[in-house]
């Protein structure tokens, strides 16, 4: 077995329905729908068996939750956009990597485990990527849920166990990250037509950004989440966590051939369906000093130091 | 028609814990138990409201999660099961909920005439929203009441704790002048904890009541410093400090609940019945309510 798992494919998707549900209301929209389309296709020609999400709508509290139900059934229907419709889903699972993963959590010092209940409320973000890019349930699916208090250390650590997971069981797998890049939206109802990315700030950091996906600078992307989250991300979790999830995933490096198939404004936040297909050879001019993370130790209890 | 008016204020906490706890056939889990100081705050509280005519319950949650305006419960009956995301071992709660559907859209007018952006809720698929059910139930087990829910618009995270506050309020004074006009009575609750840090890890048993306790002791000390100004009537300070308190103590009042509620009350300056504290997974819970009748007023704890 090799020592690396065999990822074929990462993507970047937004997690608003608005491709799944409305993709005729505006071109921009319509555009992301078509390269959600691009990449089930590629998705159904590659030899992937396994389809791991990690969804920024989906939130936890009690550590990280996997998704383990075999065949979850249910009529999702999203807080903000329920008058665009509603979003019936039967999806199959990978049962066996879910519980794997937990156990590589567990073995990395996290608190995680899985969830299989009729009726569980698989987010917006997970329903909206699993209906556009295996809508046929061609290949398994897992999903990892977004720790609202957890950070880099936690989210670097969930990454690797999500590869030591791929290793042991031999998976080949497309790794797919849900979120925004700026993720402000109008705080009023638009006309589709009139969308546009919230403010020129916004559309020249999710620019910026999307150069270095162009690129395959994954890493670099992850080292930089905290100045993301400060210029570009509305504070409603602590730190912006994907690019250190996928980074982690997908082997903390920039070697890949990286494309942008779209980019467009959802009621105003960027959003972006990125490819990354890992390559040999990479670019990158930056340096880092923030430490490797292998096992997470959990808070440091400051409290508990006698220091009041 | 006689002027409408609100009957009662209720801050009611929704942990899904005091649910599982109480094992309601609704609910799917068994537990042994636990959190009893909540609970049985609850059933005191419970008995009151008996006592009380009213014809609807209106509840803000800050688990139906709105960043485009406010929203409103728009159909007349919700039959599912809802799942705590969170805490799916201990709630699977089927339910069968009734709507105001009327005062809902009284509401809504009245909201959006007043400069709020607000939307009706039709969509028959839509999952009503724990923190509902939750505080609904442990208030009337009975669901013999017609509710609307309002969602909490995240003015927080776009703006800031003074900005949701200010807006808070101007939905609570529009949905005051939407009650009046009803000639209804109405029962108020928000529905929410104060402090609202949460422990990352769970007890094997969850309802192992040696494991329960604040977070640490300054979410305790906000917690005390409110339920004080509370007993002595003082909630336009309460208003006043709450972002503070949020910034501190990760209030859930940052949801608008609270400052919701106390707007369209007036901003009670009696005294409010306190019924119970108990901390859940870590964050502060109290159930207190506000009577404006003084003859039926209480000293409860």
């Amino acid at each position: 077995m090799s020592e690396e798992p065999e990822i074929v494919l990462g993507l970047y998707v937004p997690p608003h329905p608005h491709p799944l549900l409305a993709p005729e209301q505006n071109e921009g929209w319509g555009r992301l729908r078509d390269a959600f389309d691009t990449c089930r296709q590629r998705i159904e020609e590659s030899d992937a068996d396994l389809m791991l999400i990690y969804s920024t709508t989906w939130p936890s509290i009690v550590g990280h939750q996997i998704q383990a139900h075999p065949k979850p059934v249910f009529t999702h229907v999203d807080d903000d956009f329920h008058f665009l419709g509603s979003m019936p889903y039967e999806f199959h699972m990978d049962a066996e990597y879910a519980e794997c993963y937990r156990e590589a959590c567990e073995a990395r010092g996290l608190h995680a485990r899985t969830v299989a209940y009729d009726g569980f409320p698989i987010d917006t973000g997970s329903v909206v990527a699993l209906k556009l890019l295996n809508p046929d349930n061609r290949i398994p699916a897992c999903i990892v849920s977004s720790n609202v208090y957890s950070n880099r250390a936690e989210q670097i650590v969930l990454g690797k166990a999500a590869r030591d997971a791929m290793l042991k069981l031999g998976k080949k797998v497309v790794v797919v990250v849900v979120a925004s890049l700026s993720n402000r939206m109008f705080t009023e109802h638009i006309d589709p037509s009139d969308d546009r990315i919230h403010s020129a700030k916004d559309d020249e950091w999710n620019r910026k950004i999307l150069e270095f996906f162009d690129n395959g600078r994954l890493e670099d992307i992850s080292q930089l989440s905290r100045d993301i989250q400060g210029q570009i991300r509305v504070s409603k979790v602590v730190a912006y966590k994907p690019a250190w999830w996928m980074a982690a995933t997908m082997g903390q490096h920039n070697n890949y051939d990286g494309e942008v198939l779209a980019y467009e404004a959802l009621h105003g936040a960027g959003g972006a369906v990125i490819q990354l297909t890992p390559a040999k050879g990479g670019v990158g001019d930056k340096e880092f000093d923030e430490d490797d993370v292998e096992y997470y130790h959990g808070d440091r209890s400051v409290l508990d130091k006698g220091m009041i | 028609m006689a002027k409408g008016e609100i009957v009662l204020g209720c801050l009611a906490p929704h942990p899904p814990h005091v649910v599982y706890a109480e094992n309601p056939e609704q609910n799917e889990p068994f537990s042994e138990g636990g959190w009893e100081a909540l609970r049985w705050g609850y059933h005191s509280l419970a008995r009151k409201l008996k006592g009380i005519d009213y014809d609807c319950i209106v509840v803000l949650t800050p688990h139906w999660q709105t960043y485009v305006g406010t929203h409103f419960l728009g159909l007349e009956r919700f039959q599912n099961i809802s799942v705590d995301p969170i805490f799916p071992n201990l709630f699977r709660f089927n339910h069968d909920i009734t709507v105001d559907v009327e005062m809902a859209e009284a509401m809504h007018d009245a909201a959006a005439e007043a400069g709020i952006i607000t939307k009706m809720m039709r969509n028959p698929d839509f999952r009503v929203d724990y923190g509902t059910i939750v505080s609904c139930h442990m208030l009337n087990s009975s669901w013999n009441k017609p509710i609307v829910t309002i969602s909490s618009n995240r003015s927080t995270s776009y703006y800031s704790n003074e900005v949701m506050n200010a807006q808070a309020a101007a939905l609570g004074e529009a949905v005051m002048k939407a009650i009046e006009a009803s000639g209804k009575k109405v029962v108020l609750v928000a529905s929410h904890s104060l402090s609202h840090r949460h422990f990352v890890t769970e007890a094997p048993l969850p309802e192992d009541m040696s494991r329960e306790h604040i977070y640490n002791h300054s979410q305790y000390v906000w917690d005390m410093k409110l339920v004080q100004m509370m007993r002595e009537g003082k909630m336009r300070e309460v208003i006043d400090i709450l972002p503070e308190m949020i910034e501190q103590t990760m209030a859930e009042a940052e949801g608008g609940g609270l400052s919701w509620m106390m707007a369209a009350m007036g901003y009670p300056d009696y005294p409010a019945e306190i019924y119970g504290y108990q901390s859940v997974i870590g964050t502060g819970n109290a159930i207190a309510a506000w009577d404006p009748n003084e003859a039926t007023r209480q000293l409860v704890l």
